[in-house]
């Protein structure tokens, strides 16, 4: 079943807060063989806030997403600055475009990972390949 | 940092393990069993464990802090997502060798085109970044 049209430009609720502690930092460090060195986190470590971002949208009963279904087609980062630890971070995910293609759902998502004082840290942009029934 | 237009970056080979995705799982919250139960991965069609797309694509950061000699120096960072890297159930792993290129140096940064590959075969598609000037 594809996911309804209306998902398009939608936006979904900021994430809940999610703070950086180090023994985070140095776990996501180790377990990408990354040097966390005190200062920035490991430049990919933001997709823990986006992923719960895009988790809450393919769980939202509304969208009619099958989990299994989906699978991480591209993702892009731009950073502000680096997320360093003690960081308070929310993610808000925006669906900015929606195609279907061969039975596919392609869906375009953008997620503004923001600090404590709402000042911009990193925009995850990820695409979601949402593979319908007989694709 | 000082890296010119044309310069070759020093390769560099990683190997991931099983082991290594079961730690990833745990510290990215991507728990889907796809990259770590043998029977979920070929049930839909996968030939066997996969590593994470987004463990591949630290792996090319890992790389990016290594040639800019500190942390913190990525202002973008993407690719696709296109061929899967088959993790075998021994000790041994699979080898991740991530490359780079300088292609323009801006006012906004030097900018990286990247590969990333497995067993000779790119496994990333346009895989780029740039780093702080």
């Amino acid at each position: 079943m594809a996911v309804d049209a209306s998902l398009a430009g939608r936006t979904f609720p900021p994430t809940p807060p999610y703070t950086v502690s180090e023994e985070r930092v140095a776990e996501f460090a180790r377990a990408t063989g990354s040097t966390y060195d005190g200062h920035a986190a490991p430049a990919t470590f933001p997709i823990v806030v986006a992923f719960a971002a895009m988790t809450a949208l393919m769980e939202d009963p509304s969208v009619g997403i099958a989990l299994h279904r989906v699978v991480h087609g591209d993702q892009r980062f731009t950073y502000t600055r680096p997320v360093v630890v003690g960081d308070v971070l929310t993610a808000t995910l925006t669906v900015d475009s929606l195609r279907q293609i061969g039975g596919a759902d392609i869906i375009g998502t953008r997620s503004e990972i923001t600090d404590a004082e709402g000042l911009p840290v990193c925009t995850a942009f990820a695409t979601l390949v949402h593979r319908g029934e007989d694709a | 940092m000082s890296l010119s237009v044309g310069d070759e970056l020093p390769e560099q080979t990683y190997t991931v393990t099983r082991a290594a995705l079961v730690r990833y799982a745990g510290a990215s919250g991507d728990f889907n069993p796809i990259h770590w139960s043998q029977r979920v991965a070929t049930s839909v069609g996968l030939p066997g464990v996969i590593a994470h797309g987004m463990y591949t694509l630290a792996l090319a950061a890992r790389a990016l802090d290594t040639w800019a000699g500190a942390t913190g120096q990525v202002r973008e960072l993407s690719c696709k997502f296109t061929k899967p890297v088959v993790v075998p159930d021994d000790e041994t792993g699979v080898e991740v060798v991530v490359r780079g290129t300088v292609k323009n140096v801006t006012d906004e940064g030097v900018h990286i085109a990247l590969e990333v590959t497995s067993g000779g075969e790119k496994v990333l598609g346009m895989p780029k970044a740039v780093l702080r000037a």
